[in-house]
């Protein structure tokens, strides 16, 4: 049996474990130049901190990781700095993936694939965004944790989740300078739909304690805030921001780091015809699966934060699980005492994950209010009023009903990143002017290529 | 919405060529109603490559694409918007002597149809456009051709035919229609619909509604292949084919380069379509051929749509051969973006005055008939 796995995170390597541990040999593909995932992200080599440095409290987490990792490679056919460009379902027939390295193209047949594809920032525009010097807070962290380097010397971070304040606490402990920490959950929204639960305790003890760490350090903190816009001509000089009780303040800052939690890469499964639902806790479109990953297309499974936002360790256990599902429905003997205890752990992991989503609340609001000259989509530089114009029903073609129709009019979501980065923010844009609900608008479709892939050099002259 | 309603005209089909003959029928007073299936343009009329050409056409769909073009410069007048038509010209390209004898001979056909088309040798052509692959040897010039916007135009047509009176209904699909007492019954979504006269654009479903009034005619799915790269710097200013086929490309002034070859996949039943990834790597490798400088430009999205495909490559329009009141504009074979503004104002003298000055019997539904 033909097996594949897309994504080398922390899913991907737990699932690929599992496969190997059953006998099978799988191909392993990663776009990355090593494994390790976003969490655990290798740095390049040449580059030397220790896993607690870089990782932090997770430092024993992702050493587990990188050595279970690179055991595995001698015993699979693995494929980094590889794309999956383009998938086709295998419903009678075998499957395909679409590959490209380094330009060459390949395409590889399967009969059962794992997509372990993980997880993006997610951002909201806001006046200024694409202003150089503004980064997405995932991006701020790996520019630190591979590069080493701050994006900038007085780094303002602004958004909310367990993210924002873990990168700015990362910051600091860097020495980089740090203008002000602005998030837009007040802290009684937390404390709610966290305490009481014990994984939900230890995570709001976390929290409080960077948050100290980062007051004791002189910082500005936030809470309940929101952004304005960001000030500066071709860089970022700063940021307006109201506070929660409604008065506008400003900050100097030469950078700024925005993000708001991370969507799942869901481009691949959709492709693959894999069922997508709205998740209102997270706001998210996701992937439908089973407890145990599997799709309803046969022979495709989904684990990780690509199947559903849950984080590093439930992507391991998914992986893990994904992996025994899959053995169980080709007819193998797979380790059903590890099955029974992954789902138990599974679905605890499920009661915390809905109380994180209380927790830090996507500010929908926050998008479906942005003025109307904010560019919504970069890629297209297709402003919100634009957007909000193609809602109207006097507009030459008529309102737009949907979210793609509205891709259609506008061009948002049709340049480079498909729609990935301002998806989110263009349906609750395009809702809030229809004065209808977010999920009636839909979502963005997926096309191949699922990231751009480069047109081939020319056949030099004679070649037959 | 259940119950009966009354019209004069039905319209089943909401792509260019429906849209636009429910704009002119309204234009003309008539009670129109168009019942499209999903949204307006959602199918082959918003999904393709957006070539406005009348360069290469078969002589039986000139005087259309004709009439069409007229139509496309009045554009901003009738619908207040442009659809980003632009008379780029079209660049016809040979890469072999064959294909040059090709352009040549078709030289002959434009003259009769004062068609304005210039044939361009070698050294002119690689002196103009000093971007071309060397593989091209020839190529002819037709000034009035260009391109526009595919996704604007039949939304902005149903616009302003909603405007002139015309109602348009979307997301509701015929299911059932027959001719009843000199009267067309049409059932769709749980409302009937009565009308005395009735307009067949279904694109490739065209088929099945000529099935139902017993004129069944061979057409097929074509799903040709799309894809578009990021924005580059605007340098190819004609819209592009190739005698023979297999890949043509344009470029928007906003940079992109929307290009298409090959076919893609589909199933005109969901209704579905997407590219293959063998057409869109294939369309690459030829496009790089064409202008070697798009080499290590990214593609960004790839895409499909379905057209109906008639056995000799052009349309059927023009009356039914079995039910008086039925006409049909369908089956437009790949190249009927262009043509659909100019079919809806044929269409609407076809059932508003009962004829025509196009000439339509090459295009008559009857050439698929055998007779037992
Ligand atoms: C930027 C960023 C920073 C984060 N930082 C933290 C943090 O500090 N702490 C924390 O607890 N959580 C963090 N998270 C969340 C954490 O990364 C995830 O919960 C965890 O990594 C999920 O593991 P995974 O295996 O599902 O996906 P990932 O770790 O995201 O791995 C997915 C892998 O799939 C590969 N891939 C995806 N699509 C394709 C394709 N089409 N072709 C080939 N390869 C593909 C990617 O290159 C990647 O290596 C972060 C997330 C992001 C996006
Ligand atoms: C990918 C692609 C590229 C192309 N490139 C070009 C080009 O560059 N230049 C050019 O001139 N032409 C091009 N064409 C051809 C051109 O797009 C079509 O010929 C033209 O759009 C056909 O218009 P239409 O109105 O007949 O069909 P469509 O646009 O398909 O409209 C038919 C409509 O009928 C509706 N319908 C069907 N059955 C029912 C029912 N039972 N009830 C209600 N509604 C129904 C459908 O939903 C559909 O919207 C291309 C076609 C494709 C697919």
């Amino acid at each position: 049996m033909r097996v594949a796995v897309v994504g080398a995170g922390p899913a991907g390597v737990r699932a690929v474990e599992q496969l190997v541990r059953a006998g099978l040999r799988p191909v392993w593909i990663d776009e990355a130049p090593d494994g390790g995932g976003r969490i655990y992200q290798r740095p390049p080599a040449g580059f030397h901190r220790t896993p607690k440095a870089l990782y932090g409290w997770e430092g024993g987490r992702a050493a587990a990781l990188h050595a279970t990792l690179d055991a595995l490679k001698p015993q699979v056919d693995w494929r980094p700095e590889t794309l999956v460009w383009n998938i086709q379902p295998g419903l009678l027939d075998p499957g395909r993936l679409d590959t490209v390295r380094d330009g060459a193209v390949e395409q590889l047949g399967f009969d059962a694939a794992i997509l372990c594809t993980g997880a993006m920032d997610r951002v909201i525009p806001i006046p200024g965004w694409t202003l150089p010097g503004v980064t997405a807070m995932g991006a701020a962290q790996i520019a630190l944790k591979t590069q080493g380097c701050a994006i900038g010397r007085r780094v303002a971070f602004v958004g909310s989740g367990p993210l924002l304040w873990l990168v700015a606490y990362q910051y600091m402990k860097s020495g980089a300078g740090i203008a002000a920490v602005i998030d837009t959950t007040p802290w009684r929204t937390k404390l709610h739909a966290l305490a009481g639960l014990r994984d939900g305790a230890a995570t709001l003890a976390k929290g409080a304690w960077y948050v100290a760490r980062l007051r004791a350090a002189g910082i500005l903190v936030r809470e309940g805030a929101t952004p304005i816009a960001i000030e500066g001509e071709d860089g970022v000089t700063g940021l307006r921001w109201r506070d929660a009780s409604g008065v506008e303040q400003r900050l100097d800052c030469d950078a700024l780091a925005l993000g708001w939690g991370v969507r799942p890469e869901t481009q691949l499964a959709d492709l693959a015809g894999v069922p997508m639902r709205f998740d209102a806790p997270s706001h998210l479109w996701v992937p439908q699966r089973d407890a145990a990953g599997r799709s309803a297309v046969p022979g495709l499974y989904l684990a990780g934060d690509g199947a559903g936002i849950g984080g590093a360790d439930v992507a391991e256990m998914a992986g893990a699980r994904a992996a025994l599902a899959l053995q169980e429905d080709a007819g193998m003997k797979a380790d059903v005492e590890l099955a029974t205890r992954l789902d138990r752990r599974l679905h605890a992991q499920a009661r915390f994950r809905a109380a994180l989503d209380r927790a830090f609340p996507f500010p929908a609001r926050l998008a479906a209010t942005m003025p109307d000259a904010t560019i919504l989509c970069r890629c297209e530089a297709v402003r919100a009023g634009e957007l909000r114009q193609a809602a109207r029903a006097d507009a030459a073609t008529g309102a737009a009903p949907e979210v793609n129709r509205a891709k259609a009019f506008t061009r948002i979501g049709m340049g480079r990143c498909q729609g990935r980065i301002c998806g989110a923010a263009a349906s609750a844009v395009l809702a809030d002017a229809l004065g209808c609900d977010v999920t009636e608008v839909g979502r963005l479709r997926g096309q191949a290529p699922v990231k751009p892939l480069p047109m081939p050099m020319p056949i030099p002259a004679g070649t037959p | 919405m259940s119950g009966v309603v009354e019209t004069e005209v039905l319209v089943i089909g909401g792509g260019g060529a429906g849209c636009s003959t429910a704009l002119h029928l309204a234009l003309r007073g008539a009670k129109v109603v168009l019942l499209e299936r999903g949204l307006v343009g959602s199918q082959a009329s918003g999904a393709n490559y957006g070539g406005v050409r009348q360069q290469g056409r078969h002589p039986a769909e000139l005087p259309i694409a004709k009439r069409s073009h007229a139509i496309w410069q009045d554009l901003p007048r009738l619908l207040g918007t442009d659809c980003e038509f632009v008379a780029t010209g079209h660049l016809k390209l040979a890469r072999s002597a064959a294909d040059e004898a090709d352009l040549v001979a078709y030289l002959d056909v434009a003259r009769d149809y004062q068609l304005p088309v210039r044939f361009l040798d070698r050294a002119t052509l690689h002196r103009d456009y000093p971007w071309l692959g060397a593989s091209v040897v020839a190529a002819s010039f037709a000034p009035e051709d260009g391109s526009a916007n595919p996704r604007l135009l039949s939304p902005a047509l149903a616009q302003a035919a909603r405007a002139a009176g015309a109602a348009i209904r979307e997301q509701i699909q015929v299911t059932a229609c027959r001719h009843e007492n000199g009267r067309f019954v049409v059932e769709a979504g749980d409302a009937v619909f009565h009308a005395d006269t009735l307009v067949n654009t279904a694109g490739f479903w065209g088929g099945q509604v000529a099935e139902w009034f017993g004129e069944p005619v061979p057409v097929r799915p074509h799903t040709p292949n799309m894809g578009v790269t990021e924005p580059i710097p605007y340098f190819i200013r004609p819209n592009i084919g190739v005698a023979g086929g297999g890949i043509y490309l344009r470029q928007i002034p906003r940079g992109n380069v929307i290009f298409g070859g090959g076919r893609g996949t589909g199933d005109p039943a969901v209704p579905f379509s997407r590219a293959t990834p063998e057409a869109t790597l294939a369309a690459m490798r030829k496009a790089v051929e064409i202008v070697p400088s798009l080499a290590g430009v990214s593609v960004i999205r790839s895409w499909s749509g379905i057209d109906g495909m008639m056995p000799d490559g052009i349309p059927v329009v023009g009356p039914s051969s079995t039910t008086p009141g039925l006409f049909h504009a369908f089956g437009f074979s790949g190249h009927g973006f262009q043509l659909g503004p100019a079919i809806g104002a044929i269409l609407s003298e076809l059932v508003l005055d009962g004829r025509t000055d196009v000439p339509l019997e090459p295009l008559s539904i009857r050439r698929f008939q055998t007779t037992p």
